[in-house]
Order: C-alpha cells, then sequence, then structure tokens
C-alpha cells in the first residue's frame, strides 16, 4: 500500500525572546490508508507539534521546513487557501480539550454542517441531514435535539464525540487525533477509544494517534513511533515495541506502565527530568537520564536505524547488543 | 429571563432612590443658598422668595414636597432659570445631549471596532503599533484639551477656508454645529473601544475554538467574522456601561466649551449656581439613564454568550 | 489506563481566567529567579516603558524643586506688564505671562505639582480602601463578600461625577476634600480587582499550608494574600494615577477644582483656551504637560501589566 500521509525530515522551530527552540529536529514519518500510527511521547517531545505543522497550525512564531506531503501535495508550502482545501475535507483533527475546542456561541449543528457547506457547497438542509447522521455514528444519544443545543450543554464526552462527528463529516483520508482522551474522563475515555476503532474499521481512512498513554496506544495502534526531544527514537509494529522494545526510553515507558497482569510492589518512574529543548544534552538526548549509557552516547547522535524486522531505534546501545 | 429583568427594575428603584436622598440633602448641606447675589437682598424680599420656592419649611417637609412631586413627574421650578421649570429645562436639554451621545457613541463603534479588528489582525505590525499609539493619544489627551484645540484649528486658522466649522452654539442643530463636539466627544470612546476590541481580538483568536475553526478548512474571514468575533466582543459590550458614564461627564465638558444647551452644561450651571432643583434633576435622570443602559448591556450579554442564563 | 509517568510533577494546570495568578505559579517553578526579577528584567526591556519612568521623575523632580530657582511666584502679578506677554528672559518670565502678567512657568509647575498630589494621594486613598475591602471580601467570603459586592455594584450604578461635582460645591472646593472625594470613587474597581485575585488565591496550596500550620486569618491576608496580590495592584496604581490627576484637571477645567490664586493644570488650560486666540501658548503648554504625564503613567502602567503577566509572551 501507498503511504496517504508523509512526512519528510520535518524542522519545527519556534522563535521566543530567550532563542529559537527546536521542537521537531528531522522527522520522518507516513501513514497508509486504514492504518492507525500511534506516536508516543512526553509534552515537549514535538509530537503534538509535528501534526500541527501539518494542518498548517503553527503559533505565528513557529517555523516549519521539510516536506509534508498528503497525496502528493506539500502541505508545508501550500497558501492558505489550498490548505483550506484539504483542512477538514480531507485531513480533519481532533483536539485534546472537547471543553473548549468548540465554539461557545454556536449551536452545535451549524458547527458540523458548516464544514460540509464549505467544502463541498452543500445547501443547509442537506447539512443538517448529514450532521444528524454523523451525530447517530458516533452514538449520540438524542441526536436531533443535540443539533439545536450549545457546546456548553453537553458533558465533556459527548463533546468529544461531537468533535469526532465533526472531524467524520467530510470522510478525510486522514484523521489526526491529538490526545483525544486526555482530558476525559476515565470510563469515558474507554467509549471514545471504542469509537475511534469503529471509525478506524469502517471508515477506512488513516489514524494517527498522539498520546503519552501506551495504553492507549495498544489498543488501537498498528504501528508505534516513540519520539523524545523532537526526534523518533524507536518505531515498529505495536506487537514489536511492545513485545521487544530495545530504546531504553521505550523501555522505561513500558516498564511505567501499570499492568494488571504483572504483580509489582511499586510504580516504576524513569529517573530524571524531561530535557530543556532550548539547552539539549550532547550526543543522545536521554543519555542524562540512560540506565545504560557509556561514552559514546554522550559525544555522538545516534542515528533512527532500521533492523531486519522492520523495528527502527535510534540507540548506540541497542545496536551493540544486536551486534553481538 | 424576563424575571430576572423585572427584579433588576425592581433593585434600580431602591437605587435610584439613595441618588436622591444623599444628592437632596448634600445639596441643601452646602454654604450660601440661590438667592445670594454680590449685593445681598433686602431680608423681607429674601424670606419672601424662600416661601415662594417652599425654601423656609422644615428640610424633612421639602424633602417628602419634593419626593411626592417627583413621583408626579414634577422636578419643580428652577431657581436660577427663573421662567422655567427643571422639567422644561431638561426637556431642552436632554435631547441635545442624548443626540450628540449617540452620535457620538455610534461613531466610536463604527471607527473603533474595525480599527481594533485591523491591528489585532496584523498584530506587531506598523500598522498596529501605529493605531495603537493613535489610540492612545485619543486616551491620554483628554476632550477639555482636544476641544479648544479643535476650536482653534477649525474655528480661527482655518476660518477663511472651506474647512470652516461653527465652534460655538447649538444653532438649532444644523449640522455643522454638531461636527465639532461629537468629534471631539467620540475621540477617547473610539481610542478605549479600538484597544478593547484589539487585546480582546487577539485573545479569542487563541483559543481552542478557533484553531478547530481553523483545521476545519473555513477561510481566515469566515474563522474571524463566524468563530470569533461575538466572542470578542463581550468585553466592547461591557465596556458600553460605563461608557454612557464617561458620555455624560464628557457631555459636560464638551457641552461647556462649545456653548451647547444640553443638561450636562445644565448640570455645571446649575451646581456653580446652587440651583437646587437643577442639579437634582439631571442627577436623577442621569442615574436612571446609567441603571437603564447597564440593563441593555446585560441583555447584549446573554446575546453574546449562551452560557449566561438569568435566573 | 495507565497514571501517565511523563506527566509526573506536571499536574495539569486549569485555565485559570486571571492570569496573573499563573504568572505566580510560574515563578514558583522556576528556582532562583522571583517573580519580582523576572518582571524587573523584562521591564527593563520596554524601552517605552522605561523612557516614560525616566519622564515621569524629571517632572515629579521639576515641578517640585523648580519653583525655588523661578525668579517669579505662582501668585505673584508683575504690575510692570499686567498682560499675556511672550517669554522674556530679561524680566525672568522664561515662558511669558498669562493675561494677569504672573509667570507662566511659575504657575506650570504649582499646577504640575498639584497633578502630582492628586495623583498620589488620591489614588492612596482608593487603594487602602479598596484592597481593604476587596481583600476582606474576597477572604471571608459568604455574607461580608455579598454585602460589600452588593454595595459596589450599587455603587457602580451612580453616576458618581455627579457627586463628586455636588461634595465639591457643598465643601467650598476644599483642596484636601478633593483628593478625599476623588479616591472615593476610584476604589470601586480597585475592591473588584483585589476580591478577584483573593478568590483565586484563596484556595492555592500554599495559603491551605499556612491555614493547615495554624497561621491566623489576618497573617494569612496579611503575609500571603496581599504580597501576592501585590502585582496586580501596582499596574492598577499606576493605571489610576493618570485617571486621577485627568479627573482633578476636569474639575479644574470647569471651574470646580483648585481655586484660585493657586492653579493646576486643568485650570491653566481653561484659561488658555480663553485666550487662544492671541497667545496660543496659554493652551498648549499646560495641555503638552498634562498629556505628556498622563502618556508615560499610561505607558508605564502597560509596560508593568506586560512585565508582570508573562501570558503575552
Amino acid at each position: 500500500m501507498t503511504s496517504v500521509l508523509e512526512i519528510d525530515k520535518l524542522f519545527v522551530s519556534f522563535a521566543t525572546p530567550d532563542g529559537a527552540v527546536e521542537a521537531v529536529t528531522g522527522v520522518s514519518l507516513s501513514v497508509e490508508a486504514g492504518e492507525c500510527l500511534g506516536l508516543v511521547g512526553e509534552s515537549g517531545s514535538g509530537k503534538s507539534q509535528t501534526f500541527m505543522a501539518a494542518m498548517g497550525l503553527l503559533a505565528d512564531n513557529g517555523t516549519a521546513t521539510g516536506h509534508i506531503r498528503l497525496d502528493g501535495i506539500n502541505l508545508l508550502s501550500a497558501t492558505e487557501k489550498q490548505l483550506n482545501k484539504v483542512r477538514g475535507e480531507r485531513i480533519a483533527m481532533i483536539f485534546q480539550d472537547p471543553m473548549t475546542s468548540l465554539t461557545p456561541h454556536m449551536k452545535i449543528g451549524r458547527q458540523l454542517s458548516e464544514v460540509l457547506i464549505e467544502h463541498q457547497g452543500a445547501d443547509k438542509e442537506t447539512g443538517r441531514r448529514r450532521a444528524l447522521e454523523m451525530l447517530d455514528r458516533v452514538h449520540i444519544p438524542e441526536a436531533e435535539r443535540r443539533l439545536d443545543m450549545y457546546p456548553h450543554e453537553l458533558s465533556g464526552g459527548l463533546r468529544q464525540r461531537v468533535m469526532i462527528a465533526m472531524a467524520l463529516m467530510c470522510e478525510p483520508e486522514v484523521i489526526i487525533a491529538d490526545e483525544p482522551t486526555t482530558a476525559l474522563d476515565v470510563t469515558v475515555q474507554a467509549q471514545i477509544l471504542d469509537l475511534l476503532t469503529e471509525v478506524k474499521d469502517n471508515l477506512g481512512a488513516a489514524i494517527v494517534l498522539i498520546t503519552h498513554d501506551l495504553g492507549v496506544v495498544a489498543g488501537l495502534a498498528d504501528r508505534v513511533a516513540v519520539m523524545y526531544a523532537g526526534r523518533i527514537v524507536e518505531q515498529g509494529t505495536v506487537g514489536d515495541i511492545f513485545a521487544t522494545p530495545t530504546h531504553p526510553y521505550t523501555q522505561g515507558l513500558l516498564a511505567c506502565t501499570p499492568r494488571l497482569d504483572v504483580e509489582t510492589e511499586e510504580l516504576v518512574t524513569i529517573a530524571g527530568q524531561p530535557p530543556n529543548l532550548q539547552n539539549l544534552p550532547t550526543g543522545c538526548s536521554f543519555h542524562p537520564r540512560c540506565p545504560h549509557v557509556f561514552d559514546q552516547c554522550k559525544a555522538q547522535r545516534p542515528s533512527l536505524e532500521k533492523m531486519p524486522g522492520g523495528q527502527a531505534r535510534a540507540c548506540f546501545h541497542a545496536a551493540m547488543g544486536a551486534a553481538e | 429571563m424576563w424575571a430576572y429583568f423585572t427584579r433588576r427594575l425592581f433593585i434600580a428603584i431602591p437605587t435610584l432612590w439613595v441618588v436622591i436622598t444623599v444628592a437632596f440633602f448634600l445639596m441643601r448641606l452646602a454654604p450660601g443658598g440661590p438667592f445670594d447675589q454680590e449685593a445681598p437682598l433686602p431680608p423681607e424680599i429674601m424670606a419672601n422668595l424662600k416661601a415662594a420656592y417652599g425654601l423656609d419649611q422644615p428640610l424633612w417637609w421639602q424633602y417628602v414636597n419634593y419626593l411626592g412631586n417627583l413621583l408626579q413627574g414634577d422636578f419643580g421650578p428652577s431657581f436660577k432659570y427663573k421662567d422655567f421649570s427643571v422639567t422644561e429645562l431638561i426637556g431642552q436639554g436632554f435631547p441635545v445631549s442624548i443626540q450628540n451621545g449617540a452620535a457620538a457613541l455610534f461613531l466610536a463603534v463604527l471607527v473603533g471596532i474595525p480599527l481594533g479588528a485591523m491591528a489585532a489582525l496584523r498584530q506587531n505590525s506598523g500598522a498596529d503599533h501605529a493605531a495603537m499609539t493613535v489610540a492612545m493619544t485619543g486616551i491620554v489627551i483628554p476632550n477639555f484639551v482636544v476641544g479648544p484645540l479643535l476650536a482653534l484649528v477649525f474655528g480661527i486658522w482655518l476660518r477663511e477656508t472651506m474647512f470652516a466649522l461653527p465652534v460655538a452654539g447649538w444653532n438649532n442643530g444644523a449640522l455643522p454645529n454638531r461636527i465639532l463636539p461629537v468629534i471631539c466627544l467620540a475621540l477617547p470612546f473610539i481610542a478605549y473601544i479600538a484597544r478593547i476590541t484589539r487585546a480582546s481580538l487577539i485573545e479569542t483568536l487563541r483559543t481552542n475554538y478557533v484553531r478547530t475553526a481553523r483545521a476545519k478548512g473555513l477561510p481566515f474571514r469566515m474563522v474571524v467574522l463566524r468563530h470569533a468575533f461575538k466572542s470578542a466582543m463581550i468585553p466592547v459590550v461591557t465596556y458600553l456601561g460605563p461608557a454612557t458614564v464617561f458620555l455624560l461627564t464628557g457631555s459636560m465638558v464638551i457641552e461647556t466649551i462649545f456653548g451647547l444647551p444640553g443638561i450636562g452644561r445644565y448640570f455645571v450651571q446649575g451646581a456653580l449656581n446652587r440651583d437646587y432643583t437643577l442639579v437634582m434633576g439631571v442627577t436623577i435622570l442621569a442615574a436612571s439613564l446609567v441603571i437603564f443602559l447597564n440593563l441593555l448591556v446585560d441583555m447584549a450579554y446573554a446575546w453574546l454568550d449562551p452560557k449566561v442564563r438569568y435566573e | 489506563m495507565s497514571d501517565a509517568p511523563m506527566n509526573e510533577g506536571r499536574p495539569p494546570r486549569a485555565n485559570l481566567s486571571v492570569p496573573h495568578a499563573d504568572a505566580l505559579d510560574k515563578a514558583a517553578d522556576v528556582e532562583g529567579r522571583s517573580l519580582w526579577q523576572d518582571a524587573f528584567r523584562r521591564l527593563q526591556a520596554n524601552r517605552a516603558a522605561m523612557i516614560s519612568a525616566i519622564v515621569l521623575i524629571v517632572m515629579a523632580f521639576v515641578c517640585f524643586v523648580g519653583p525655588v530657582l523661578v525668579p517669579w511666584s505662582y501668585e505673584e502679578i508683575d504690575w510692570d506688564i499686567l498682560e499675556a506677554a511672550p517669554p522674556n528672559f530679561d524680566t525672568g518670565h522664561y515662558l511669558g505671562t498669562d493675561s494677569l502678567g504672573r509667570d507662566l512657568l511659575a504657575r506650570i509647575l504649582q499646577g504640575g505639582q498639584v497633578s502630582f498630589l492628586v495623583g498620589i494621594l488620591a489614588t492612596s486613598v482608593a487603594l487602602v480602601i479598596g484592597v481593604t475591602v476587596g481583600a476582606t471580601a474576597g477572604f471571608m467570603g459568604g455574607r461580608v463578600d455579598q454585602v460589600l459586592m452588593r454595595f459596589v455594584d450599587v455603587m457602580y450604578a451612580v453616576p458618581l461625577m455627579f457627586f463628586i461635582i455636588i461634595l465639591m460645591v457643598v465643601f467650598g472646593r476644599n483642596f484636601y476634600l478633593m483628593f478625599l472625594a476623588i479616591g472615593f470613587v476610584e476604589w470601586l474597581t480597585m475592591s473588584r480587582i483585589v476580591r478577584g485575585q483573593t478568590l483565586t488565591l484563596k484556595n492555592k496550596e500554599f495559603i491551605e499550608a499556612a491555614r493547615a500550620s495554624g497561621g491566623s486569618t489576618i497573617s494569612i491576608i496579611a503575609r500571603h494574600i496581599i504580597p501576592n496580590v501585590l502585582g496586580v495592584v501596582i499596574v492598577y496604581v499606576t493605571l489610576t494615577i493618570p485617571q486621577v490627576i485627568l479627573l482633578e484637571s476636569f474639575l479644574s477645567f470647569l471651574g470646580l477644582g483648585v481655586q484660585p490664586p493657586m492653579t493646576s493644570w486643568g485650570a491653566l488650560i481653561a484659561e488658555g483656551a480663553q485666550e487662544m486666540e492671541i497667545t496660543p501658548r496659554t493652551l498648549v503648554l499646560p495641555a503638552v504637560c498634562l498629556s505628556t504625564t498622563l502618556f508615560c503613567f499610561n505607558f508605564l502602567g502597560d509596560g508593568l501589566r506586560d512585565a508582570l503577566d508573562p501570558k503575552d509572551r
């Protein structure tokens, strides 16, 4: 299969009063139709900014270089007008915070239908009918009545369902879900994940799931990329990553995810602090926190190397282990 | 919601009563009276005058009388403009003031909101800095400075040109006579509204829901007008409440400078002349106006922000 | 669902509607660089604010020290002139005289003293009342809060300018009463701001900690609430001073403020407006002084707000 969305050597930096901050450094990724890519990393790792760049939604002080291609169109060099033909129609985004991501003074129905009206020239009647269908599709009870409600009249979980319905309005080729469950109650989180699974299975769209939570990835993603300090440190199928994590950071993440099937005395954490992007350690950014650190890690930066099975990682230690 | 507004109206009544009472007794505490002149009047004439206006009665009785008359819409006779009742004076002055005020407010909204919005959309550009410096100038140069300066320029320096404008008098509301006063009254409002609009729109453009709207692929113009603008207007509407108070005080200055027969000038003259009833009348009118307009602002809120529900 | 390990030590921060509290929070995160040092650094970088501060200091100094050096006093009539004369260094009227033959420079300096005094004293009155009412209402909450804030609401609905004017008339245009009267008007907004800040602060962890360790209400207000509200209050004070100066000039312009032979910039502007056809200088000079002062205070206030509220960066 060919990839729908392809990111090639993406760099994103933000100008701040204290100098430039490199949020994303040389990230390459691709997603195929019908596939779910999980992008994992802690806050500040650049995982969200990678796809904000794809949507043309970087903050004003941000600049992106490299290539992001959707079906041959380079989104980074597209004009605002060209971008608007793509956003919402072919690539849609679901945001982290459903409480503040809907326009407070507009009725739900109008916020949904305007996507269709804008992109497909639908009339109000069709827009409303499709909005209703979508609300049904994301299992919102009493959908008809909700159309005429304002966002504050819905719960957080319902609002996130509305956000998902909104993303589905034009049946896009790519759906980017940026921490779609983080702001929700645990029980609601599970429901939203079920819904995303259903969307993936029925729609055949490529889904990018951005999260800090490996648990979320496990249930939904086909492939996983782990980001640390603006770079991808490990990439592979969800099975490989969970079964044989090779990068110490991935291993650390897995170790601190509580599991029901293994009995542990205490919660494991990764020692140390997330890195300061303005003052990254030399060599491998992870080395100050790495249990297997040795001299080379401090001097040189490991590159992302593909292993025979398709799994890739950027780690000297892991490479040595494999060579032995 | 209607219940809420009805209740608000009922709360307005005690507020007004406090205003009336405090103003009434404060005025009477003032040393000197309305009939003081350079050459003191003979005592018997003074006594006659006082009796004619009921000023010889005990204070509490004057107060009760005043309230009673007020309930019938009678503000009493003016002490200085001998042939007029206060109601008549207000009847003449209020239309002048309200016309100027409304025109100034209209002008301020018409110029201030686009100015602020443009500055916000070109944040930190040269145009933004220029607009905001002009706005700051409009705020810090008081209209009692701007008024005389405008009069100097248009009334004196440009007297012989086509730009000459009358700088004094009302002339029954002829358009040229209104131009300078209205501009002068509107300038600080334009400045405030532009600043508020800019700050508020910048903040709104950073919200998550505006990001959502952009992610939907809506044209930027539509994102601003449909998704950002209404919320951004909330602080502007909030400002319109206090703005009316500004308008009232502004009119005191403007009407004094340009010699317009409005209630602001009547109030200043009345205060200087101890014209008790006139001062009272204008104060009560101003208080009612402020209360009424604050109520209007609250109603506008409910429209701008559906989360606001008045119980 | 895992309890995200990477989130450790970084509780999700609620979106506070009051940005300053957030600023305080952040300052607490950064070790070794206090909020105040940080704010001062940002203020220094703001050229408009720094220039404004310097101009204000120079102007205040000149207004209070200048009269000693000027050969004429503000109320002295030069009987040789008795009219508005142009600037003349031989007679010692460096900026000329007003229509009565009084030295314009001396009068402008004296007017400046009045403006600066009003600015500081009336704002102090507003500050004391506003902070007391606001902090009390916010911290005590419940019925006290309701009563105080309802009172503030009612006061807002009253056209207070009318009352200041009535007060000025009643008390014979007393110089000091004017400070009080203006201060009484300006405290309303201050109390609302302080109350809002106190409410957000009240529920913060460090206040709870202070309470848990047995601090009395008064000591908590004095040692924890007030220092933390200070930033907002400083900003608001800087923005109130020009309003107060404006108010005094407004009253004096209408003839209700400072009484002759004393003068103020507003009164000078009123006099100058009478004679602007012949001597525009008598209008323009005090107008420039007043506007410059107001300009500087506003720029300084905006600069302080930006410095103490990093949200806008």
